[in-house]
């Protein structure tokens, strides 16, 4: 920024440096040129140095700096995959961009709420934040118990003016005024008022009002302050865990149970409360026409420790709580209950096997692993599609045409070998590793393409066994999540938006009132012996000044003060 | 006829009442200008002196006075037509919420259309204040152009919701969203009758200085310098000063909206998401069209940086708001694709 201060340049009280507010000034024109720019030191010395560099990161230019690159930095978060969000998408452009990704990815595009540099702005941003706070607020403390500053000796060079005459004592007017500014509105003073004597007979009142835009502009930043902190801790103390739920089956809230699960530093994984769900019923909505989804309804029975089982419903935008975490119902689909038995005819395989869906007709993949084959038998992993609805509109292409099970049809193609599940590489359990594996062809080098309906079972290629298509139950998607700081984070924010309204909308004026004995009464019936002058001054642009003067003179004067005060612009109709 | 067609019909209806009153705005303005320069000519031969004044002087205060004449009958036809497309597009706000059985905010059509209300109702309270025809051009045309491309593009049919914006935050957190895209679509405009007013007092115009390698462009444009006749408007235009003073009471309370929209999004976000915060692409434009209004905020009060450089921002801070509007709703994939386009 151009013409910053030098070091050791000589600042003006509490505020940051470049703030500027006539108000604080006093209504006077701010000095011209940079305060100090010809004073060069000879010498700082280090903590003359650390001194300049305080006083620079709290200035208002370089807060007005990190804001805006507070922006700037956060702008990359939009325009590449972020790893928190879509770790897939992030993979895909890595492999896609070859040469930029991985400089990219060092320097921290893929992460940016996470990287170094979009910390260090914020967390610049937050200390220049409390450098400037900290002595603002002691400052306030003290204005709070101070007194409206004197009357001032003249009043022409005020935004807002006025006047008038009284046929009453310069004292009295005084007194009477005080007493108007002093009225009580919602059971707080609107001004606090001082008299003062100024001698030869003439009086004056001095009167201020709006501490609370101060303190509502305190109160944001301070509440800005304790949301970082709040979302700080609760990123310490959470856990976020997926489970996915069949139809008829439980979950046990241990760490095992989850399919991911992602904890604070400060959070023990033994300290899950061990509360039981299940779920006994799923139903969905969906519209005639368009196929989009009108309703999601879990239907679950929770038993938490030491309490009997109750029946919840889990719906889309209506989390339950269990166990001190929300349970979010982020997903749904269908989990075929399948059998598969070996060549020798023992069941090798039984369970529900969730596929996931990849549109809005559900077309749903997954993958059936068979490791536990009798004898030297091959494993057998079934790769495929679910079809809810099927319909074959050309000959051996089907596809699904609703969400709904209507007439679900199970499309697999058959894999032999070894499935790789003894190596100990944790391995995606909707994906096959094809690599020590085999695609089972028929004599003609075609590949083997299976077709099942429930209740169907069909022998699988080259003497595999079979497989059985029992029923198709439904599986849900849950979320859970414990954050003990969401009722601080909340807090917080509310607080923020009462100070920032405060802030902004509050007036804080000051209103002069002097009361001086007229130098040539005036003859005739309730003549005048006291004129009496006014002014205002407000912090910023304040349309209500005026008229609130107006109206003290008002209440002051009687019904019609003869406003001696400069005509107040007007804007007139074109 | 459906509801939802119904609806439809006095969008269009709007439209063209907003098309007069765009027409009008733009003829106030010309004549306003017309007047203005009618009135420096009237002015030069009685300043240059009684040399030859006797064919100027008669004439041109005629032709000033049916200027200001045509101007005001422009100015009376623009505010009716302004009442009445804002009126026909509340209509059609109430009845797509009728056809669709939910609260019209949930889709671009719909955000859109409420938008453009906000921005009128604004556009009508502020020309109560200041009647300013620059404002009207500006605003109507915004709005004109937002409602045509509406229908034409962004139409979608009147339906329930799917089960995440099923939610009384529909109607809060978008609600609070699109009156505050509304009035900051307001204060843009009347930051940039600020600059426009702020350069023609102060004979600030770049098109007047010549330009090393494209002069020759210069010379095309210098018709359109701010400091030339084009301009002459201005001069009826409240000084830059109170210009500034009633932009920022408009970005005072657009701040607190969009405040109130991050976190009114962030508390439905809690709940339908399962976390308050997590840095969806339309979060992240809200935050940062936030974090440029809050600099705006505090460089009108930083020295150097108060009126004309402060107003910069509100350019960036209101180009980021349509941004986050457009690109983000279509071309970037986030939870917030609610645009069923």
């Amino acid at each position: 920024m151009s013409g910053d201060t030098t070091p050791g340049a000589v600042g003006t009280g509490y505020r940051p440096d470049g703030l500027d507010d006539a108000f604080t000034d006093g209504g006077e024109q701010p000095p011209t040129g940079e305060r100090g720019s010809d004073a060069q030191l000879p010498a700082l010395g280090l903590v003359g140095w650390l001194r300049w560099a305080w006083r620079q990161l709290t200035s208002m230019r370089v807060a007005l700096l990190l804001l805006v690159l507070l922006a700037v930095a956060a702008v990359p978060g939009t325009m590449f995959p972020q790893r928190p969000q879509d770790p897939a998408a992030v993979a895909a452009y890595l492999t896609e961009h070859a040469s930029t990704g991985p400089w990219l990815d060092r320097l921290g595009f893929f992460d940016v709420y996470a990287s170094v540099w979009f910390s260090a702005v914020y967390l610049l941003l937050f200390v220049s934040l409390v450098g400037c706070i900290v002595p603002r607020a002691r400052v306030h403390a003290a204005a709070l118990r101070g007194r409206p500053p004197r009357t001032p000796r003249r009043f022409a060079r005020f935004p807002a003016q006025g006047g008038g005459t009284s046929a009453d004592a310069p004292r009295a007017v005084a007194e009477r005024a005080a007493a108007v500014l002093g009225r009580r509105r919602l059971g707080l003073p609107a001004f606090r008022v001082d008299v003062h004597d100024e001698g030869a007979g003439t009086w004056s009142v001095s009167a201020e009002r709006g501490y609370l835009r101060e303190t509502g502009n305190l109160l944001f930043h301070l509440a800005l302050l304790g949301l970082l902190v709040a979302m700080a801790t609760g990123q310490m103390l959470h856990y976020r865990g997926q489970a996915i739920v069949v139809q008829g089956t439980g979950f046990a809230n241990v760490q095992a149970s989850y399919d991911t699960f992602e904890r604070g530093a400060a959070f023990d994984a033994a300290d899950l409360v061990p509360f039981t769900m299940r779920l006994d019923d799923f139903e969905a909505r969906f519209d005639e026409e368009t196929l989009q989804s009108r309703d999601f309804t879990a239907h679950v029975t929770v038993t938490e420790p030491g309490a009997e089982p109750e029946e919840r419903t889990i719906k889309v935008n209506h989390p339950t709580v269990a166990g001190g975490a929300k349970v979010y119902l982020q997903g749904n689909g269908y989990a075929p209950e399948l059998t598969v038995r070996d060549a020798a005819g023992e069941v090798a395989f039984s369970g529900a096997v969730p596929f996931l869906p990849q549109d809005e007709v559900y077309t749903s993949r997954g993958v059936v692993k068979v490791p536990d084959v009798s004898g030297d038998q091959q494993q057998v992993g079934l790769v495929g599609f679910l079809l809810p609805t099927a319909v074959e509109p050309a000959d051996g292409l089907w596809r699904s045409v609703r969400p709904e099970a209507a007439d679900p049809l199970l499309v697999l193609s058959v894999w032999k070998g070894n499935l790789g599940l003894d190596t100990g590489v944790p391995q995606n359990v909707y994906r096959l590793d094809e690599s020590r594996m085999e695609q089972v062809v028929d004599g003609s080098g075609d590949v083997v393409t299976l077709y099942v309906r429930p209740g169907e079972t069909v022998e699988l290629p080259d003497g595999l066994g079979t497989l059985t298509f029992d029923s198709l139950p439904r599986f849900v998607a849950l979320d859970l999540r414990h954050d003990p700081s969401l009722a601080w984070v909340l807090t917080f924010a509310v607080l923020a938006i009462l100070g920032l309204m405060a802030s902004l909308f509050a007036p804080r004026r000051r209103l002069w009132l002097r009361a001086a004995p007229a130098r040539t009464p005036d003859e005739g019936p309730g003549g005048a012996v006291t004129v009496v002058t006014a002014a205002g001054l407000a912090r910023g642009d304040d349309v209500g000044l005026q008229p609130e003067l107006d109206r003290v003179l008002e209440d002051v004067l009687g019904a019609r003060p003869g406003t001696t005060g400069p005509e107040t612009p007007q804007e007139g109709r074109t | 006829m459906t509801v939802a067609e119904l609806s439809d019909l006095f969008v269009w209806s709007a439209a063209t009442a907003l098309t007069i009153a765009l027409v009008a705005y733009s003829i106030e303005l010309a004549r306003i200008t017309e007047a203005a320069q009618a009135v420096r000519h009237a002015r030069q031969p009685v300043a240059v002196g009684a040399v030859a004044p006797v064919p100027a002087v008669p004439e041109a205060p005629a032709s000033v006075g049916a200027a200001v004449e045509r101007s005001r009958r422009a100015a009376g036809i623009a505010r009716s037509t302004l009442v009445l497309a804002t009126g026909l597009l509340l209509v059609a706000i109430v009845l797509r919420g009728v056809a669709a059985g939910r609260s019209p905010t949930a889709n671009m059509y719909e955000f859109t259309i409420l938008g453009t209300f906000c921005a009128l109702v604004a556009l009508i309270v502020v020309q109560r204040r200041h009647p300013i025809a620059f404002v009207g051009v500006l605003v109507t045309g915004i709005s004109l152009l937002a409602v045509v491309v509406a229908l034409n593009t962004l139409h979608v049919r009147a339906d329930a919701v799917q089960p995440a914006l099923q939610n009384y935050w529909l109607v809060i957190h978008v609600g609070v969203a699109i009156i505050a895209t509304g009035i900051s679509t307001v204060g843009f405009a009347t930051t940039v009758l600020q600059l426009l007013k702020d350069a023609r007092v102060e004979g600030r115009s770049r098109l007047e200085r010549p330009w090393q390698r494209a002069d020759g462009l210069r010379k095309a444009f210098v018709g359109a310098r701010v400091t030339g006749p084009a301009f002459a408007w201005l001069d009826q235009v409240p000084e830059a000063r109170r210009l500034e003073a009633s932009a920022f009471r408009q970005h005072a309370v657009a701040f607190v909206l969009w405040t109130l929209t991050l976190v009114g999004g962030a508390i439905w976000a809690e709940e339908a998401w399962g976390r308050y915060w997590g840095w969806d692409p339309k979060e992240t434009g809200t935050f940062v069209a936030w974090v440029v209004y809050a600099a705006y905020l505090h460089a009108r009060t930083t020295r150097g940086w108060a009126g004309r450089r402060a107003a910069y921002l509100v350019f960036v801070a209101y180009t980021v708001v349509l941004l986050n509007f457009t690109v983000v709703n279509l071309f970037i994939n986030g939870k917030h694709s609610y645009s069923g386009l």
